[in-house]
């Protein structure tokens, strides 16, 4: 099958020192007087928001593109809907084309929810019968059926946002583009856009979409491009490629914290932590954790003198401030009756960390007995668990949604019910497109 | 791209063009009291003024066309061109979020911003009829030209705009230049004179002035019994020809960056 959308060595450069300087004639004329043999370029900065990209598309791909600020993703997306042309290196798109950088792109202030609406389709490249054939629809969908026939000055920035949404989703081309538009808009807007990016792939349509949420890319694609610098850093599974760019953005955040110097901290410090580690299952450093992931903390400690009878403990709070759950040695019933002077470690092995996605602190104890405190560190580290798709259903899971994960299955009349139909749907079509 | 893919790109994208321009026509007036009647007051008023300051008080000769009737077909073709240059010239900078975050061959902007402003001439020309009526002026074949006539118009206010809207984009001189252009251009077209009352060595500069040839034969086109410069006015439109050409190119290899440095 020939590819829909063709990439090749696709470079942009951006020259921003000029843009600052030249931008009345009477500089660039007081330059040439100055410099008449100079070269213009001399001092001008240049950018490269893209660097030799390339990749292709087969039709009826779903395709993430993911990264962070400034990566190169949305300068992808203007090459790819030649809003702007590139440097060097060719775009190719078979079929008809529509680009969603922006919702309600052109509404006229004056103007009434009616006639934006022409308006607004003419310029996502919907022709006027196109527009009347639909118009009932797109009007049911937006909700502002009362405000027709208002100048959409009057309206809400919620109804304007919904006006345009209502525009975008009946679009019906080969090629869709959208750029970040879930990001705007409350929650309830934000799952409506969802539902509807949900129906409108499918029947073989392509689509590019750029989103910072990843739980939207994963449900959504079927693969994911990973850019960063401007550079393809990964081109495969969505699951992989969203984990590759985690860990990557999370490779700043810390595996571990040195606590030997934390200063607030009590107990009378016979024995006192002097580091945490978060650990996988193989034993490396962890920095993307997501839920019902296995995790291993590593408790490093140093004791002045034989303790005896420690107990090891610690707790999982939220942000604010509600104990998750507290955890020890003692209440395990791991008895540790003398522990020598010296240094040495214990792993607390969690076979899934059950956690909603959201961002938990730790605070950590080392207790003996009669209510003796050897040291305690309260919010001396942090988890920070990413928003993924836990059920596989497609449905965003946030923080939200809570703080637990439950293990669990539905039966209807006793019958078993495993995921959506079209999920299925998804994954036989990806089989059959070749990914 | 080549002339002909550019053509049906134009075609494909002609309702856009269509609902922009429709955009423009309705926009203009909304929130006003006296809505689409600007449209007339704006020349009527004009015409009133120059009647009495330039016939009555400096006795600025007319060819012996009624002062109502000669300045007012005048000033027609000249408040087109003068209010459209002006908007034309800034299509592009007004319309930031469409250049930046869509795709349409973006020759369509200057055009359907140039075209609207047809519908306000149109309009100037009914009351034009009203004006022969009342000076007892009667129909005659040449007055078929006057809507021909607003052809070349259009391509040259739409040229020189987009030219003028591309070099917007990179300077915004242009913004500044603009009214001050379309101040003194009254002066350098004959809107308020007859080409025939000026020396004879100016006239042949005048005609390098596009609006002047137009503005001579729209005021022919419904008193063609007076002396025409045609030597003069072919070089206008030979000009208004060299314009739109000129300005296209040069609209064209500039249209890559717009969205880049807009």
């Amino acid at each position: 099958m020939a590819p829909q959308i063709v990439v090749d060595g696709l470079s942009k450069q951006y020259r921003i020192g000029k843009l600052e300087r030249d931008t009345t004639l009477r500089d660039k004329l007081v330059r040439m007087l100055k410099h008449p043999f100079g070269s213009r370029d001399a001092n001008t900065e240049t950018l490269w928001a893209l660097k030799d990209v390339s990749f292709s598309v087969d039709p009826g791909e779903v395709v993430g593109i993911i990264g962070r600020n400034g990566a190169g993703k949305s300068t992808l997306l203007k090459l790819l809907s030649r809003i702007t042309y590139p440097t060097a290196g060719r775009v190719s798109v078979r079929g008809r084309i529509a680009a969603l950088l922006e919702v309600g792109t052109g509404f006229h202030d004056e103007l009434t929810g009616r006639e934006n609406i022409y308006l607004n389709g003419s310029i996502l490249g919907m022709g006027k019968a196109e527009v009347d054939k639909k118009f009932d629809e797109i009007v049911a969908f937006s909700g502002v059926e009362r405000f027709l026939e208002t100048p959409i000055k009057r309206y809400s920035s919620g109804m304007r946002l919904r006006l345009g949404f209502a525009v975008a989703a009946h679009l019906d081309p080969e090629v869709l583009i959208v750029d970040e538009v879930l990001a705007v808009g409350d929650a309830a807007f934000q799952k409506k856009c969802l539902d509807t990016m949900q129906d409108m792939r499918g029947g073989g349509r392509t689509v590019l979409f750029v989103s910072h949420n990843m739980a939207a890319v994963e449900n959504l694609c079927t693969r994911a491009i990973w850019i960063d610098g401007g550079e393809v850093r990964m081109d495969g599974t969505t699951r992989g490629a969203i984990d590759a760019y985690l860990s990557a953005s999370a490779g700043a955040r810390e595996t571990a914290r040195d606590l030997a110097e934390w200063e607030s901290r009590r107990g009378d410090g016979e024995v006192q932590y002097t580091r945490i580690e978060f650990l996988g299952p193989g034993g490396e450093p962890k920095s993307l954790i997501r839920c019902g992931d296995a995790l291993t903390l590593r408790f490093h400690y140093r004791a002045a003198e034989p303790v005896s009878r420690p107990s090891f403990g610690f707790k999982i709070l939220t942000e604010l401030g509600t104990v998750v759950t507290d955890i020890s040695t003692w209440l395990h019933g791991v008895e540790i009756p003398w522990l020598p002077a010296g240094e040495g470690y214990i792993d607390l092995e969690i076979d899934a960390l059950n956690l909603l996605p959201a961002r938990y602190h730790l605070s950590l104890s080392i207790t003996g007995p009669d209510r003796k405190v050897y040291d305690a560190l309260a919010h001396c580290a942090v988890i920070e668990i990413e928003i993924s798709d836990i059920y596989g259903s497609g449905r965003v899971i946030g923080s939200r949604f809570g703080i637990l994960y439950v293990p669990q299955r539905w039966r209807f009349n006793g019958s078993h019910v495993t995921k959506h139909s079209d999920l299925s749907d998804l994954s036989s079509q990806a089989v059959a497109g070749g990914v | 791209m080549s002339r002909s893919l550019l053509l049906r790109e134009l075609w494909n994208y002609r309702e856009l063009f269509y609902f922009l321009a429709l955009r423009d026509v309705k926009v203009r007036y909304k929130q006003t009291v006296f809505g689409v009647a600007w449209v007339i007051i704006q020349p009527l008023f004009t015409m009133l003024v120059f009647t009495v300051l330039f016939g009555r008080v400096a006795k600025i000769p007319t060819d012996g066309t009624p002062h109502a009737v000669f300045y007012f077909s005048g000033l027609l073709p000249w408040i087109y061109f003068s209010s459209r240059l002006n908007l034309v010239g800034n299509c592009l900078v007004t319309n930031v979020p469409l250049v930046k975050k869509v795709y349409f061959p973006r020759i369509i902007l200057p055009s359907a911003v140039a075209l609207a402003g047809l519908v306000d001439l149109c309009i100037g020309s009914l009351l034009l009829g009203v004006i022969l009526l009342y000076h007892g002026i009667g129909l005659s074949w040449s007055m078929l030209l006057w809507p021909v006539l607003m052809v070349p118009l259009f391509v040259v206010t739409m040229g020189l705009g987009m030219f003028l809207a591309a070099v917007n984009v990179k300077y915004r001189d242009v913004r500044h230049a603009l009214p001050f252009i379309v101040q003194i251009g009254i002066f350098l077209t004959p809107v308020i004179y007859p080409v025939r009352a000026i020396p004879e060595h100016f006239q042949f500069l005048l005609s390098l002035n596009p609006m002047s040839g137009l503005v001579e034969m729209f005021r022919f086109s419904i008193t063609p019994g007076r002396d025409m410069d045609w030597a003069g006015i072919g070089v206008s439109f030979a000009v208004v020809i060299a314009v739109f050409l000129g300005s296209l190119m040069y609209f064209r290899s500039a249209e890559r960056e717009f969205a880049d440095i807009v």
